[in-house]
């Protein structure tokens, strides 16, 4: 292989761009935060940098990842950041009512009911979507709406602190040195790549995505599939409740996971999956997760006036996104970064890409990549 | 879980059946002003910024509850911290034809258009708590609430007896929280602050870092945990409220830092949550904005409707805190 081919490979790698945006953002940070990337003991916990960008960002790869199932069986979540706020809400105001807000057996219940909530949230999305034939932006922007209403109304409008160390466990706490959310993350993703890459589930997803009339045709069970993932999507966005919620110790009805679903939204297009649904990429979404986070940070630390803050996140976005597009790649970067538009040998081909053209041929070198 | 329960039941209950009364009032209530109203009951519309933090409960409260005692009808919106939210309610106590209108502006600009339909009715404007910019005075009458460039020179004065108290010598470099962009306490908190910063320390003074953390405990978190790591040598934290600090109290402590000592804080609010905070000593100083301003808002109401002038201006009463004041202030902190 010449060099110029494995830099071919290289460049035409979905997670090329991604990755090279992340890497990008990071390196910017660290004129401004010297010692940036060093990772010291605190308190007998790794602190840094690093690991405050992981610990923030655990909640938006959950949502993230959620959504990139709902997102490649053509559909949309609208509903998560309301669900994060109703999770939160109900796990903080189960505990606060305890005697010992400690006990774990407490903090279990609190936690099970707010994922229930969380599943019950799923599946009204997943009636509407797969069984009522409702759009899935509006069918899902009701509970958007009305969830955040039903959290205040958990909560009484006020912001409930609690002093549960269990509890603080899942999303501010510690385990091995490391931020427990991360584990979580990892079982998460662990759990999601080998149900869809190591079983025919993420094929059908795909498929459903690709075709939900043809997919059915062929003998399989779009609806329940698109109800599966909707429910799904809105147990990751439970959890993320919980750590929002336990990270600060406070549930807070209003403001937990507000506007998180467009954030997760954006970490599944940068992370190269098509909002027309078809093929995905859970790497893409973890990667493109963390971009949106970095970036945040980012915004924090080297100083971005309060004003601009939206403009210079935006600017970054629009460039990111820009060069996810074969298109303007093949246009500005000329033949070296990009192929010519409507040529598919093998490439990314990430948010303009058509996905109906996926076939079982393409689908099955994504299978080893996740 | 059987109580949650039931109270949810209720919940939805009481806001169906008053939901229902809602509709009922508004009948009654166009054709009590378009008769000219005169002696019977006042019917105020009231539109809250939203329910983001303890503060506005207390006031929405506050504000409810006044209402209730001197007799008049409220019909009240909720924003959800959206101007466009605000505007609508705005345009709909207009349209049921109340006899005065309240309202907490999320923004300070673009308000223009609705007070102007407001006038045109014939219907007087009452501010809350926050001012707007217009380019036009008469739109509103008068403004029930707190001065927050001064809540920012007060805040910038306690900081004084804080440092002295803590025997800090030396340089001292300020990280500030501010609040959501473009909010009238966070332009104003930060404004204040700045001219007595300006005016009294100009050399030993120093705002490192500047961001907003939405006066959120999660964005007060974050957004410190980013300092931290890029100006390690921070000594005092400004947070335009209490429960941004209480957010970056936890990213202190996470930095290995002790709040109150490493990094003296002081905060504006005064919140049941953040006075708890400095009685462990870990906030040094609070500034109050008296959210309970219900009482003085109804006055005000009344002696609009009577058609007497009243100041452009009734400010709300406030005092501080520094932490030895909080073990007591704290059983009577209601909110």
């Amino acid at each position: 292989m010449t060099t110029t081919s494995r830099w071919r490979a290289l460049t035409h790698h979905h997670l090329f761009w991604p990755l090279a945006v992340l890497v990008v953002l990071l390196l910017v940070n660290v004129p401004f935060t010297p010692d940036f990337f060093s990772i010291k003991m605190t308190n007998g916990h790794l602190y840094g940098s690093l690991v405050s960008i992981v610990l923030f960002g655990s909640p938006l790869i959950l949502v993230a990842v959620g959504m990139t199932l709902v997102i490649a069986t053509g559909g949309i979540d609208l509903s998560v950041g309301a669900v994060v706020a109703i999770t939160g809400a109900l796990a903080c105001s189960y505990i606060s009512d305890q005697a010992d807000q400690s006990a774990l057996s407490g903090v279990l219940l609190a936690m099970g009911l707010g994922l229930l909530a969380a599943v019950v949230c799923g599946l009204w999305n997943g009636f509407l979507v797969a069984r009522m034939g409702i759009q899935p932006i509006i069918a899902t922007l009701i509970i958007m709406v009305a969830g955040r209403g039903v959290a205040q109304l958990i909560t009484d409008g006020q912001i409930i602190t609690i002093n549960s160390s269990p509890y603080k466990l899942i999303g501010g706490g510690y385990w091995l040195t490391l931020p427990f959310s991360i584990f979580v993350v990892a079982l998460v993703v662990a759990v999601t790549v080998g149900l869809t890459r190591r079983t025919a589930l993420g094929l059908l997803v795909e498929s459903v995505g690709g075709n939900a009339e043809a997919s059915r045709l062929v003998g399989i069970r779009s609806r329940r599939i698109k109800i599966m993932v909707y429910v799904f999507c809105a147990l990751c966005a439970g959890i993320a409740g919980l750590m929002i919620s336990s990270n600060t110790s406070a549930a807070d009805g209003n403001n937990a996971g507000l506007w998180i679903e467009l954030d997760a939204i954006l970490a599944v297009v940068i992370g190269g999956t098509s909002l027309l649904g078809g093929r995905f990429s859970i790497g893409g979404t973890v990667v493109g997760a963390l971009v949106i986070q970095t970036l945040t940070t980012t915004i924090y630390t080297i100083g971005v006036p309060t004003q601009t803050n939206l403009v210079f996140k935006a600017v970054v976005v629009i460039v990111v996104c820009l060069l996810q597009s074969p298109k303007f790649r093949a246009k500005v970067l000329g033949g070296r970064f990009g192929t010519k538009p409507g040529a598919n040998g093998g490439t990314g081909r990430p948010a303009a890409a058509p996905a109906k053209t996926a076939p079982a041929t393409e689908a099955a070198p994504k299978m080893e990549v996740s | 879980m059987l109580n949650r329960r039931n109270f949810l039941t209720a919940a939805v209950g009481v806001a169906a059946a008053t939901g229902l009364a809602a509709c009922a009032k508004e009948d009654d209530s166009s054709s009590t002003s378009s008769s000219g109203g005169g002696g019977k009951k006042i019917t105020l519309g009231f539109s809250q910024v939203g329910s983001e933090s303890g503060w506005r409960t207390a006031n929405t409260d506050s504000v409810k509850s006044a209402a209730k005692e001197a007799g008049y009808s409220l019909k009240f919106s909720d924003a959800q911290q959206k101007q466009e939210n605000q505007i609508s309610a705005i345009r709909s106590f207009i349209a049921q034809k109340v006899d005065v209108i309240a309202f907490s502006p999320v923004v300070v600009t673009g308000w223009d258009a609705v007070l102007k339909e407001a006038k045109a009715k014939k219907i007087p404007v009452v501010l809350t708590d926050r001012s707007v910019e217009t380019s036009d005075d008469s739109l509103f009458v008068t403004l029930v609430g707190s001065d927050f460039t001064d809540e920012g020179r007060r805040a910038a004065k306690i900081l004084e007896k804080v440092l002295e108290k803590a025997g800090h010598k030396g340089n001292v470099k300020i990280a500030q929280l501010e609040g959501t962009t473009g909010a009238a306490p966070a332009i104003e908190r930060a404004k204040g602050f700045k001219e007595v910063m300006d005016a009294d320390h100009k050399d030993d003074w120093k705002i490192v870092v500047s961001q907003t953390g939405d006066f959120t405990r999660a964005g007060g978190k974050q957004v410190m945990a980013a300092f931290l790591q890029s100006n390690p040598d921070i000594n005092v934290l400004f947070a335009h409220n209490d429960d941004m600090a209480i957010g970056a109290i936890q990213s202190i402590e996470a930095a290995g830092k002790k709040p109150g000592k490493d990094i003296l804080i002081v905060s504006i609010d005064g919140v049941k949550d953040g006075f708890v905070a400095m009685s462990e000593g870990k906030i040094n100083a609070i500034v109050e904005c008296n959210p309970l301003l219900g009482p003085q808002l109804m006055e005000v109401v009344q002696k609009v409707k009577d058609g007497e002038t009243v100041e452009r201006w009734i400010k709300t009463k406030e005092s501080d805190f520094m932490q030895d004041q909080a073990k007591d202030a704290l059983p009577t902190r209601k909110y």
